[in-house]
């Protein structure tokens, strides 16, 4: 436990001090290639894997390091991180990994502040575990010290696998090390320790968090326009502070009108615009529920806005309200001052519910479908061992609610308003799978970054909450999986439309393991006003993926402009996702990646195609030496691949 | 007149709901019903919009017209040569499936010897659309007799053979065994017409019939002379490039030569003096003598199927009745043993495997999911889907012919020993299984030509009795043996395929195609029992009685069927060539004789000595005698965890390895590998087509890529030698499959290509009703549904 205390006391020494460790850590990093041996809280670990990265942040380093003084305050940053990514807090040798599918594998263990790496040499190729603590969101001791000596520790993680760990009994600190080092630094929050993101210092080619910019979507969008405008009203988060700084509402609405009907929705969350259709000008609304109340209060101003809303688009006379709540669960809101709108108070206006159901709900139909495909699958009864957890059913039912709303939308011409109780978690599945729909540039790599930062950051989706980043409290009732059932929904319709997407599964999988990772910033915290503070502290994940686009390319994409996808929802078309639920599963694996050959066929073409150029290009030579009148045909021949579908 | 019509308009929008009544309530429409509508529907084209929205008029103005008109009476769609019109009724409203409002089109409903058809009245206006993947023999609206499966009529009961007399129905649907559905009102037609038309398909459809009244007969009668000038010659200058069809001795050779096998042709059986129930060829192991051919005619004979480039080889055989002496199969064993280092497994397949009759059980279940009559009914049976598919055990029938395939797959590879596998009957679950294994092991198998001669080795001169297992005659006694095992094959290809894509020549439409090909009464492929059988009907029905059989054409004469273009959609774009150097042979570094030595105990083996073999195989005849021989027969429902961790356990370790697609392919059967066949079960379905997407929508991009590669290189080739010459202008005239697909990419594509195009362009998403009934509250725990989503404190309890 000495490592800790000494972290300890780093994070906690004054600054100067700080700079002369920095300093200190420098001369020796220059001087001392033995570096990992000379000091006892910094080491790198043996680790093959861990090393290879390790080096290479250290020459991004010593590449700046030229020319920054110690006493700026960026490269104390700097260094802090060096020390602070490297901190090895505990190696402990002779570990048994239980692996359900090997079996037990002896090795060695390494703890640090981020990550838990596992490796075992006797195995060829060496098996190696490599796990960001952020993903466990259990540490459990599982039996007492055995008759045999051994004792193990059970890791319960959020992207749906266990771990058991065993090592035999030798002497008591180092296994009371294991588990109390786990759970400290599983769980950064519930400890006061910080974050890892928030340490994290590698530095991306891209700043992602200029990826997302409010203002030029809405411009992409053509907004604001003669109905829309764009209001400043929430500038400082007082209208409503789980709502983004901007927002699209109707031009003859003004500030102060909006701040009354923010008073009869919950949490302040007025209804405001999330996407218009380019022809149509048909629009997709997204807000809370109406404070109705048992005793049906209404609220004329919101009947105003909505009516406004309505007639923004000239092409229809009704509004669809799409409430993502079974009607049961509706009316029950109304006891605790909700509801929805009736259809009294709200003329022209026509209420459908989805029947989609609470996070509660969502919480225990995964965890059933983790007992189902984890460890191992049980065959003779898969598919009504499938249907008991209901995921699929759940799934269904989201895709279903999102296809009403972009066919109501696209065929019917028609706004849309669309809420769940607070407007953050079902309403935010529904209106982003709709744009999928809708909207052929959120199916890109970066338009999809940008629905994650528009409908779910900026809107206030509660990842902090819903997640439980470094909370050790695992049985908190504000978890659930909205934001896994969104990305499963888009794989859904990645299956159903297998070129129509820019990014492939491999992109869905990144991101939904570094929500869990704590490695990045952009799944911290419950709101745009939260993680305005705390951006500038953090990396963002689309810095990442935008630094290596082509891992995360679809082959196959082809780039349907307006195109309307409606994915059917069915359940003979529907699947589990096998490459995220199952991936642990070595039988599961395939065993040649299915885009390689894709991949292939596109690099031959793409050799071809230099080979052809170049020759033509020799032929256009020629003959314009001889005739000057054919040297364009050739080049005009090859013009690039034309793209149909 | 004017006055009077006004005055009579005005009478029938008063009695308006009792005459609506009565129209519909009506089972077909007399005369006099007629005049009526009729004057209804003059006065509405008078009157402008005569009846209420709720009138829902099958019978539109238009429609009642063309009935009087007798010109149109004589519409039949292009007979084939051969066929012959029996019955017809005109005024046939044909639902369209896709639709809850009962409408329909109106046309001439036909029978003839070969087909149902239905001829709308409407002119084909959007037929350009589907002349891509036309069939040649039948059109989207016609049904080959063989292909009806079940007829219903009024409130879908049942309709069996014999029992009409005089009756008919006003609503009949007819179930086809390509899952397509079809619904027809015989309310509007004539009284005589429609029960001529209804007896006649019933008739022709579900009553017994003899195998001459067939239409491959007349077909072939009408088109074998100009067939045979073509053929004749070419054929046989031909032959390398097409199908085996291991009708003589040369073939069986040549594949015994291509495998390295060392066996023995047999030829005694050239004019089925034998057995008329064996192949006219076959192979058994060297050591079984002419005396044992003749003695026991043929039962219990192991035949050759493949051999493994160690040398063992893989055999089946009909089970012997244990009654019989004994020495038969101790005698058969040991010859087979001989073939290889005395070694041999054998494999009871009726013990481990689903019966034939449990087969077709489950596959009636599972095929009724997809036998949809109306969209309510398939969105409410879309929440129990999951539960469902495992109820009918179709899926399951799947996993273990697969995983009893890769069992003898380890038997073979691993631990090089020759497998028998047995079956009384030796022609269903053995096809099945030896045609799996051949596929997993040998690369040959998995090209075009390669699939259909295996197919032709296996099943056609195998001796699958397609003819009893698909009934086509309706014959009462045979009722128990109908079963769709060949169907069954083809699934398991499909779910190796689905799995090692790039492995495979031919396509997923190819799958589909060749399983609604076996109910079309044209090729004698899938016609008889076996060789004998259809020789001796070819021989007996021939026109020209001296020698020749009649000439039929086969299954594999894909141009009877389809166009090249549409045949461009049978190769898998994705397929990988073979690399240059030959490497199919691999060799095996095991040392063999230690590996002999580690073999089960309970697997029989022998060493050389052949004294002490007697003993042994005493001994075995005893153990065969309680069926005990195998380590895998231990529990019929082949879960012993013995044999499906030893299944594991070969899977993983050739998982490890580096994909071959040339080499050994194994099938993943966990759970979700598994699947169900979505092209050829969902394409009728109009709700679950994915519009611009499926399938097609990769297939088409990697297709057109292909396209592009092929065309670069050409130019590269062409600038390659012309580089000096002029340039010509280069404009892609790449006509592959890719351009067929890109051609036709302008239209939206759906997930049911090639087999429907969507002709709605107006698309609108099916949205599943019933979603109410979907809430499962019920079963959930501690009323989760009802909680806030906030976790509030009161939820935390």
């Amino acid at each position: 436990c000495k490592q800790i205390s000494v972290a300890k006391v780093y994070s906690s020494i004054p600054l100067p001090l700080k700079i002369c460790v920095a300093i200190l850590i420098n001369i020796i990093y220059f001087y001392s290639v033995c570096f990992t041996y000379q000091w006892n809280l910094v080491v790198y670990t043996g680790a093959q894997g861990f090393k290879r990265r390790t080096t290479v942040t250290t020459k991004g380093k010593r590449a700046r390091h030229g020319y920054v003084t110690p006493l700026l305050w960026p490269s104390i940053g700097y260094f802090e991180f060096n020390v602070m990514t490297c901190l090895n807090l505990l190696t402990a040798k002779d570990v048994t990994y239980i692996c359900p599918y090997i079996g037990a594998l002896r090795g060695t263990l390494t703890v640090t502040n981020y990550r838990l790496f596992f490796k075992c040499m006797d195995r060829e190729p060496a098996f190696v575990l490599d796990l960001p603590l952020g993903v466990v969101s259990r540490v459990e001791k599982i039996g007492g010290a055995s008759s045999r000596g051994e004792v193990s520790y059970g890791l319960a993680c959020k992207d749906i696998r266990n771990l058991r760990f065993a090592h035999k009994q030798m002497e008591d600190s180092l296994r009371k090390s294991i588990f109390e080092i786990l759970m400290k630094c599983a769980f950064p929050v519930s400890n006061g320790l910080t974050i890892f993101a928030f340490e994290y210092g590698q530095v991306y080619p891209e700043n992602g968090w200029k990826v997302y910019d409010a203002q030029a979507e809405y411009k992409r969008q053509g907004l604001p326009n003669e109905s829309w405008r764009i209001t400043k009203v929430n500038d400082h988060y007082e209208l409503c502070d789980t709502y983004p700084s901007t927002l699209v509402v109707p031009v003859n609405i003004p500030d102060e009108e909006l701040k009354r009907v923010a008073a009869f929705r919950a949490k302040g969350r007025i209804p405001v615009l999330s996407w218009i259709h380019p022809e149509s000008q048909a629009t997709v609304i997204r807000c809370s529920q109406p404070m109705v109340g048992v005793n049906g209060k209404r609220s004329k101003d919101d009947e105003k806005y909505l009516q406004t809303i309505m007639d923004a688009n000239a092409q229809s006379h009704k509004l669809f309200i799409f409430d993502a709540r079974p009607s049961v669960n509706a009316a029950a809101n109304k006891m605790k001052g909700g509801g929805y709108e009736s259809e009294d108070a709200y003329q022209n206006a026509e209420l459908v519910f989805l029947d989609i159901h609470n996070i509660h709900v969502m919480r225990e139909s995964l965890r059933k479908l983790k007992e189902v495909v984890y460890p191992n699958i049980e065959e003779s009864h898969w598919f009504s061992n499938l249907e008991s957890t209901h995921w699929l059913e759940h799934i269904k039912l989201i895709l279903a609610g999102a296809l009403r709303i972009a066919d109501k939308v696209e065929s019917g011409k028609t706004s849309v308003v669309v809420h769940c109780s607070d407007g953050w978690d079902r309403t935010a599945q529904l209106a982003s799978l709709a744009m999928v729909m809708l909207d052929g540039h959120y199916r890109t790599i970066r338009g999809f970054q940008v629905l994650l930062e528009k409908e779910w950051l900026s809107f206030g989706h509660r990842f902090q909450l819903r997640i439980g980043h470094g909370d050790k409290n695992h049985t908190d009732a504000d978890r659930s999986p909205v934001f896994l059932q969104f990305i499963d929904c888009v794989w859904q319709m990645t299956r159903q439309f297998p070129a129509a997407f820019e990014f492939n599964e491999y992109f869905l999988i990144t991101i939904l393991d570094h929500l869990y990772s704590c490695l990045f910033g952009t799944f911290m915290c419950n709101s745009e006003q939260q993680r305005v503070k705390e951006v500038s502290k953090t990396v963002s994940l689309w810095a990442y993926i935008n630094s290596q686009p082509e891992e995360f390319t679809n082959p196959l994409y082809v780039n349907y402009s307006n195109h309307v996808l409606f994915p059917v929802v069915s359940m003979r078309h529907l699947e589990l996702w096998v490459g995220y639920y199952i991936r642990w599963n070595p039988r599961m694996r395939p065993q040649e990646p299915v885009h390689q050959r894709y991949k292939e066929l596109l690099a031959k073409r793409a050799e071809l195609q230099k080979r052809v150029e170049e020759l033509q290009r020799e032929v256009t030579n020629r003959s314009a030496s001889s005739s000057s009148e054919r040297a364009g045909s050739p080049t005009r021949s090859i013009t690039p691949v034309q793209t149909f579908v | 007149m004017f006055d009077g019509r006004v005055l009579l308009k005005q009478v029938i929008l008063l009695f308006w709901p009792l005459i609506s009544t009565w129209v519909q309530g009506a089972e077909k429409i007399d005369s006099c019903q007629l005049q009526v509508l009729e004057m209804l529907s003059s006065l509405g084209s008078a009157g402008g919009k005569s009846a209420k929205p709720s009138f829902v008029s099958y019978v539109t103005p238009e429609e009642i017209k063309s009935e009087k008109e007798p010109s149109r009476k004589e519409k039949h769609p292009d007979l084939l040569p051969g066929e012959v019109v029996f019955c017809s009724a005109s005024t046939v409203l044909k639902y369209t499936q896709d639709d809850l409002s009962q409408r329909g089109v109106f046309g001439v409903l036909l029978c003839t010897n070969f087909r149902v058809s239905f001829v709308s009245d409407e002119e084909p206006t959007e037929e350009m659309v589907r002349t891509l993947f036309k069939n040649k023999l039948y059109g989207e609206n016609d049904i080959p007799l063989s292909c009806v499966d079940n007829i219903y009529g009024d409130k879908r009961k049942l309709i069996t053979g014999g029992l009409v007399k005089n009756k008919y129905p006003s609503k009949m649907i007819i179930h086809c065994k390509d899952l397509r559905v079809f619904q027809f009102s015989l309310s509007f037609s004539k009284e005589e017409d429609a029960k001529k038309i209804f007896q006649g398909i019933v008739h022709h459809c579900l009553e017994p019939k003899s195998l001459r009244c067939l239409f491959a007969f007349s077909y072939c009668e009408n088109t074998s002379p100009n067939r045979k000038c073509v053929g004749g010659l070419f054929t046989k200058l031909l032959r390398k490039k097409q199908t085996v069809m291991f009708d003589s001795v040369e073939d069986w050779t040549q594949d015994m030569k291509r495998t390295k096998g060392n066996c023995r042709v047999v030829s005694e059986n050239s004019n089925f003096e034998l057995s008329p129930k064996l192949p006219q060829y076959f192979i058994v192991p060297k050591n079984v003598s002419d005396e044992d051919l003749t003695k026991y005619q043929g039962k219990g004979l192991p035949m050759w199927c493949w051999s493994h480039h160690s040398g063992c080889a893989l055999f089946k055989t009909a089970s012997i009745p244990l009654v019989q002496e004994d020495n038969v199969c101790c005698r058969m064993l040991t010859a087979v043993a001989h073939n290889h280092l005395y070694s041999v497994k054998t494999e009871d397949l009726s013990d481990t495997l689903p019966t034939v009759q449990d087969i077709l059980l489950s596959y009636n279940k599972f095929k009724q999911f997809f036998l949809i009559d109306n969209t309510t009914e398939f969105w409410m049976s879309d929440m129990k889907w999951f539960s469902s598919l495992d109820n009918c055990g179709w899926l399951d029938i799947i996993r273990q012919c697969l995983q009893k395939a890769v069992e003898v797959v380890e038997s073979l590879e691993k631990e090089n020993t020759n497998v028998l596998i047995m079956e009384e009957g030796g022609s269903d679950l053995c096809c099945v299984v030896s045609s799996l294994v051949q596929l997993m092991l040998d690369p040959y198998y998995r090209t075009l030509l390669g699939f259909q001669s295996l197919v032709q080795k296996e099943w056609v001169a195998g001796g699958h009795a397609f003819l009893d297992r698909s009934n086509h005659l309706h014959l009462k006694d045979k009722v128990e043996s109908q079963s769709p095992v060949f169907l069954l094959f083809l699934e398991c290809v499909w779910q190796l395929q689905q799995q090692h894509g790039p492995a495979f020549q031919f396509s997923e439409t190819y799958l589909t195609v060749l399983s609604d090909s076996v109910h079309v009464p044209v090729f004698t492929t899938f016609l008889f029992n076996n060789d004998g059988h259809r020789d001796s009907l070819l021989r007996a029905e021939s026109p020209h009685t001296q020698r020749s059989p009649l000439n039929c054409p086969t299954v594999w004469d894909w141009s009877v069927q389809f166009d090249c273009k549409a045949q461009d959609l049978f190769t898998n774009p994705l397929y990988t060539e073979k690399p240059k150097q030959d490497t199919s042979v691999r060799k095996s570094y095991r040392p063999r004789h230690l590996r002999q030595l580690s073999l089960p105990s309970s697997a029989f083996k022998t060493p050389p000595k052949k004294g002490f073999f007697k003993d042994e195989a005493d001994n075995l005849k005893k153990i065969l005698g309680v069926k005990r021989l195998s380590r895998w027969m231990l529990s019929p429902s082949s879960d012993s965890p013995q044999t499906s961790s030893s299944v594991r356990e070969f899977y993983e370790a050739w998982q490890t390895k580096p994909l071959d697609y040339h080499g050994l392919l194994l099938p993943c059967l966990d759970g979700p590998s598994i699947r169900v066949w979505m092209q050829r079960y969902l394409r009728w379905i109009h709700d679950v087509q994915i519009l611009g997407g499926g399938p097609v929508a990769m297939l088409s991009k990697v297709s057109e890529i292909l396209g592009e590669v092929q065309e670069l290189q050409r130019q590269l080739d062409r600038h390659g030698c012309t580089l000096t010459s002029n340039h010509k202008g280069a404009r892609p005239r790449a006509k592959t499959a890719a351009a067929v697909i890109a051609a036709r990419s302008s239209v939206r594509l759906s997930s049911s290509f090639p087999f429907v195009t969507s002709r709605n362009w107006a698309f609108k998403p099916a949205i599943p009703t019933s979603l109410l009934q979907s809430l499962m509250v019920t079963g959930m725990p501690g009323n989760l549904a009802d909680r806030e989503d906030d976790g509030g404190p009161e939820s935390l309890v």
